[in-house]
């Protein structure tokens, strides 16, 4: 079953929320259980896998890094369980400097402020690398797509933990 | 996920943290970072003229597995050679540390650094 396919979307990074959720609802009223309460034992069966298939088509576009996670999947490049590793020393130390700076923002005399420009920061190089993955998965080059989607989970892992930390130390 | 006795131990007082300074010449310094959880682990080597290894320091975000892995590859690289360090291999690091297959992906991340920091030397020469 192919994601876009299901929702009748094209494949794109860029998605119609409103309209993923409202073909969601349809297909979701389709193929829910309660809708085949005097089916077979089997068809039973089926529509419970089939309404479990389309919850999950439907979490993994609903959310950006899922998305593009799928996308370049779709062309065999595995992100989220491939074992390998980065070496791009740049990217790498820049996410080191970024952690440390989380670390030391628990003293910051105005932590909501501090903790704001982080976020800015974060959403920034969000940004970079979404628009390179888009453009790379444009132009076919799937490689670089991915690349850009590896170093897009480690910056969605910062900004978690980013939150994390934030909701400890606002939690009076 | 129970950790094991030398995971915890490693992670509760990890050996070697640190940083030295990468524009000193005598100073190899290996990045690396495993997309699958976002963990980031700098390894620093110091190498004598005739290519011993004199002292290793690391800092590592990550969880309790990369930690442990990282502090433990300190211990072992200190005193070796580069072609010594060059072939310790994950499946040692996993077994000393008695690491899940889950987790498996945290001592390759520590052999990788070993790696990195060496490449980065040879190109310093």
């Amino acid at each position: 079953m192919r994601f876009f396919d299901l929702f009748e979307l094209p494949v794109s990074f860029q998605i119609d929320s409103d309209l993923l959720l409202e073909r969601y609802r349809e297909i979701q009223k389709k193929v829910h259980p309660d809708n085949h309460a005097n089916a077979s034992d089997n068809e039973k069966l089926l529509s419970v896998q089939r309404a479990s298939e389309v919850n999950d088509a439907y979490e993994t576009l609903k959310k950006p890094l899922n998305r593009a996670e799928y996308m370049v999947s779709e062309h065999g490049f595995d992100v989220r369980h491939e074992q390998h590793t980065i070496r791009d020393g740049v990217f790498l130390m820049q996410q080191m400097e970024l952690r440390e700076e989380l670390e030391e923002l628990e003293s910051a005399s105005d932590i909501e402020a501090a903790f704001d420009r982080f976020y800015a920061d974060i959403k920034k190089l969000m940004t970079e690398y979404t628009t390179k993955f888009e453009s790379e998965f444009e132009q076919g080059s799937y490689e670089l797509a991915a690349d850009a989607v590896r170093k897009l989970r480690f910056i969605y892992k910062l900004k978690d933990e980013a939150q994390q930390i934030e909701e400890k130390l606002l939690d009076f | 996920m129970a950790y094991s006795e030398k995971v915890i131990d490693h992670y509760e007082n990890p050996r070697n943290v640190g940083s030295f300074d990468k524009n000193d010449p005598t100073i190899a310094t290996g990045m690396v970072g495993a997309p699958a959880c976002g963990d980031v682990m700098k390894l620093q080597l110091k190498i004598s003229e005739n290519g011993i290894i004199e002292d290793a320091k690391f800092k590592t975000y990550g969880c309790g597995s990369a930690i442990a892995s990282s502090s433990l590859v300190t211990e072992w690289v200190k005193g070796k050679s580069i072609e010594e360090a060059q072939k310790l291999s994950n499946t040692l690091i996993a077994e000393e540390l008695a690491l899940p297959p889950v987790k498996i992906h945290c001592s390759i991340l520590a052999e990788d650094a070993i790696k990195a920091a060496i490449e980065d030397y040879k190109s310093k020469k």
